[in-house]
């Protein structure tokens, strides 16, 4: 059953003013399955955080349509945004920054006590917190009490994940949420999603990293340019790469015990080495994407060169 | 030997007290030889490194030397550093590419850092031309401002100003964090090839990303809570670790074609020591499977086998694997 | 000036270099007073304006005449009347004591005129953006361009009696586009930042959001601006004052220097009429800023000299 349905969905924005629009999401479309890892994999200016935002309400979309559970998400204000909130949450990059330094790391909690349980006694609400500490393996008296600032990264984005796991959320989306902790903790994390997952959560893992992608998902997207050009189920999109993009992302990726291929001097390999800061500069009139084709089943390739 | 650092101890002067991120640590780097120097945050390796170049405003010398091409170097007097800066050694620093001066064209930021060194720049602005060149980035670079270029770009143009007046040795402080997979790759490529030409004779990379080191680097240094853990060839390093924190570490890194229905990773549990009070033994003890009780003494970093060094009581005792073992109250 | 920090000026604010091991740890109450009890400027500035609000309160109080008593005029300071007495023979003592406390009630208020509408538009302006900023930004635009002085005779040729009150609060809504930019822009800064997602996320209304979460974030900014508020106040009363624009009823020190000038003080070599209020009120304004820019050194530690 589809939790979350994109379809169509593109976003254009004014680089500069008076400028041409810029689309920065051109007519993605994919779901995402309660129980199922999808990761959005993506360089810098694909547009993988745009459509994290989009998914979570903070950005509207220029166009296409995202349903949840069937009704579509740009209908809902006030109550209905929050009950929304309540199936469908969001981890970030920078925990550190998720935090508002001036209060204690466990106000995240507080923050949706007020909205979501405000008849909650505090007895039940503390065992609710353990519970939800519990589950991402967090010992309620190292974090609880403490400022953000005195928590690892570690401990900083677990406790995002269990503030998430209060409310009743069905969705997860996680944009980059490990690149910022050091690598013997992104593990423990990563792990962490899995055993989410088998419990029924479905997860949006947004990634630059291949390699993390690859650990955890059942199904990959990969974009480029706001477009996507390949995806499908995880093995077969990294077993067997289609598109030259895809082929060149993953020869790029540095491996401990195979050094870098050479690669074919194709102008997919060089990054987008042109003015625009790290924008190709993809005419307005593309919004179009290329058009994707199945190669099998579960492993769809876009056609083009663009 | 290119470079030779002996028993160098930096310390920040923080108002709880002095921290010290680097604890005689001693190394050398050999003429034309790319060091990876690895660790996780706060392990001190950044501190390391830019020491030897640019002793910013809390950090204090405490002791040991630094030597390069035989000529002793000023670390500890700042003033005194900067006939060496870019010329003797030379630093890119973590976030450079961010602190590019927005308001001044990448030629007029060459222009500036050249006279700041007493360096015409009529001499050396045709090679820097032509070093761009060499990257495959258009000669026009020059004319645009920081933050018209790519991260990628202006990463790229950073190393190449930092290297323009051949220094011997390159600290690059995590230059290849925060870009995209191919422009890694590009950056990576590109120290190697200054070294190859010679426009640089020795490099440190500074990064937490074993992977990209193991790409680049002909040895990797790693290293624990202000402390070498471990230093020997990269192939060595990754192939057979001896040191149980940089087993641990490679046992925990996802790779491609790696998925946890296959293998499920560990992390390493715990987390690293406070530098403000550390422990007095080996300071990896507390999260280490083999600890013992000899480990409440720490470890000296010393050869253990030909161009292979350790501090670990385990390898230099040569203790057995394999199990806890009674562990030492660290 | 320069590219690179290898090669900056000593003292250059660079970016980036090696974290100090205890990362990130935002500065706590005990180290903002360490600080602040520290620094030569707050502390210096502090207590000479103590020494003058204390002239205020005790002022009047240990004054042996008042101000409406009549003397003998024009004579020089001496023991009997400490800073001599004016052309209608009013001990000056007195009437510069009551006129500091006008001078600062006048100051309150339109300090806390400017800071109340400032912060309500800039952060209505901020938070929402768009059109509503657009007019905003207007309406300030024309506050800012409207002469205050021109604007006062206008409406003086109107009122003709007007009191301490009426003078606060028209410098308040003259003077409020200063602080409105100033929170439009830190408003605008801290909308994006991570933790304010994530309490958009939490289902935190807007004006929750503004309350709780960015306005403690940049209330030592706020202080900052409204402590200068303060001293532009009461500098702006005195120039009124001083052209005789002053209230109608009540003196402050600028209206003694304006009674000073219209009867020849300075000619007739009456120093002790015009220059007591002067050096006051300089010194007033002088202890504030001083006491500011300590402030903001305490705030900002890159501003601090090691």
């Amino acid at each position: 059953m589809s939790a979350l349905q994109l379809d169509q969905v593109s976003r254009l924005f004014r680089a500069s003013a008076g400028g041409d629009m810029t689309p920065a999401l051109r007519k993605v479309s994919f779901g995402i399955d309660q129980g199922e890892v999808v990761t959005l994999i993506g360089e810098s200016g694909s547009g993988k955080t745009t459509l994290g935002k989009i998914i979570l309400r903070l950005i509207p979309a220029s166009s296409g349509t995202v349903t949840f559970e069937g009704k579509d998400i740009s209908a809902f204000k006030g109550p209905s945004l929050r009950e929304y909130y309540r199936h469908v949450q969001g981890v970030f990059q920078d925990p550190f920054s998720s935090y508002n330094p001036i209060y204690k790391a466990d106000r995240v909690f507080e923050l949706v006590r007020g909205v979501y349980f405000p008849a909650m006694g505090q007895p039940a609400w503390e065992e609710k917190i353990e519970s939800a500490l519990a589950a991402v393996a967090l010992n309620p008296g190292d974090v609880l009490g403490k400022y953000p600032h005195q928590l690892s990264g570690g401990q900083q984005q677990r406790l995002l994940i269990a503030r998430a796991l209060l409310l009743d959320v069905k969705l997860l989306v996680a944009d980059e949420i490990i690149s910022m902790l050091d690598a013997s903790t992104r593990v423990d994390i990563l792990n962490l999603l899995v055993s989410l997952k088998r419990s029924g959560l479905a997860i949006l893992f947004i990634t630059h990293d291949l390699s993390l992608g690859n650990y955890v998902s059942d199904r990959t997207v990969i974009l480029r340019h706001g477009a996507i050009v390949e995806m499908g189920d995880t093995v077969k999109v990294f077993g067997n790469p289609r598109h030259p993009y895809t082929r060149n992302l993953l020869t790029a990726v540095p491996e401990l015990h195979k050094k870098w291929q050479p690669t074919a001097a194709d102008a997919v390999t060089r990054p987008a080495d042109v003015a625009g800061a790290g924008h190709a500069p993809v005419p307005a009139t593309a919004l179009d994407p290329p058009r994707l084709t199945e190669y099998e089943e579960n492993h769809l390739v876009a056609e083009d060169a663009a | 030997m290119s470079v030779k650092v002996e028993n160098l101890s930096v310390a920040y002067r923080m108002r709880a007290g002095d921290v010290c991120p680097v604890e005689g640590v001693s190394f050398t780097v050999a003429d034309g030889e790319i060091m990876g120097l690895a660790g996780e945050s706060g392990c001190g390796k950044s501190t390391l490194g830019n020491s030897l170049v640019f002793m910013e405003g809390r950090m204090r010398h405490l002791g040991g030397r630094v030597v390069v091409d035989g000529q002793a170097l000023p670390v500890a007097d700042f003033r005194a550093m900067r006939r060496y800066r870019m010329t003797k050694v030379s630093l890119v620093p973590q976030y450079a590419m961010n602190a590019l001066n927005p308001t001044r064209r990448i030629g007029r930021l060459t222009t500036d850092l050249l006279r700041s060194h007493d360096v015409r720049e009529s001499d050396v602005l045709e090679e820097m031309k032509r070093r761009i060149r060499l990257i495959g980035l258009d000669e026009d670079v020059l004319n645009r401002y920081s933050f018209e270029l790519s991260g990628g770009m202006r990463q790229r143009v950073t190393i190449i100003l930092s290297t323009l007046l051949n220094p011997s040795l390159l600290i690059a402080d995590e230059v290849t964090s925060a870009l995209d997979v191919s422009t890694q790759r590009a950056v990576g490529e590109m120290l190697m090839e200054f070294r190859d030409r010679g426009f640089v004779k020795s490099v440190i990379a500074i990064t937490h990303d074993l992977s990209v080191l193991a790409q680049i680097t002909d040895s990797i240094m790693v290293m624990y809570a202000g402390r070498l853990a471990e230093k020997a060839s990269a192939a060595d390093i990754v192939n057979a670790p001896l040191h149980p924190y940089t087993q641990m570490l490679l046992a925990s890194l996802p790779e491609v074609g790696v998925r946890y229905d296959k293998v499920t990773l560990t992390g390493i549990p715990g987390r690293p020591p406070s530098l403000v009070n550390p422990p007095r033994g080996c300071r990896f003890a507390d999260r280490c499977p083999f600890a013992r009780a000899k480990c409440a003494e720490a470890p000296p970093f010393e050869q253990v086998q030909p161009g292979r060094q350790v501090a670990c009581w385990k390898v230099s005792e040569g203790w057995p694997e394999g199990g806890e073992h009674e562990r030492s109250a660290a | 000036m320069s590219a690179l920090k290898g090669s900056a000026p000593i003292g250059t604010l660079t970016t980036g270099g090696p974290a100090p091991p205890l990362e990130a740890a935002p500065r706590r109450h005990g180290d903002l007073l360490y600080y602040a009890l520290h620094n030569k400027k707050l502390v210096f500035g502090l207590s000479l304006e103590l020494v003058f609000v204390l002239a205020a309160i005790f002022g009047p109080v240990i004054s042996p005449h008042n101000m409406t008593d009549f003397f003998g005029s024009n004579q020089a300071p001496s023991a009997q009347h400490w800073l001599g007495t004016d052309n209608l023979g009013h001990d000056l003592f007195a009437e510069v004591v009551s006129g500091l406390q006008v001078s600062y009630m006048v100051g309150a208020i339109g300090a806390l005129c400017a800071a109340f509408v400032g912060m309500a538009l800039g952060f209505t302006a901020g938070w929402r953006g768009g059109i509503l900023d657009e007019i905003l930004q207007l309406i300030t635009n024309i506050v800012v361009m409207i002469p205050a002085l021109v604007l006062l005779i206008v409406i003086g040729a109107y009122l003709k009696t007007r009191g301490v009150l009426f003078e606060g609060v028209f410098i308040g809504l003259t003077t409020w586009p200063w602080v409105a930019r100033a929170v439009r822009a830190q408003t605008f800064t801290l909308k994006s930042r991570e933790f304010v997602d994530l309490a958009r996320l939490s289902g935190r209304r807007a004006y929750s959001i503004v309350v709780r979460d960015i306005a403690p974030n940049m209330a030592s900014y706020l202080l900052l601006v409204v402590i200068l508020l303060f001293g532009a106040s009461m500098l702006l009363a005195a120039n009124f004052d001083f052209l005789g624009l002053g209230p109608t009823t009540g003196t402050s020190l600028g209206t003694i220097m304006n009674q000073s000038t219209l009867w020849s003080a300075l000619q007739l070599n009456y120093w002790w009429w015009f220059l007591p209020p002067g050096l006051l009120l300089t010194g007033m304004v002088a202890a504030l800023l001083i006491a500011n820019v300590g402030l903001d050194e305490v705030f900002n530690p890159k501003l601090r000299e090691q």
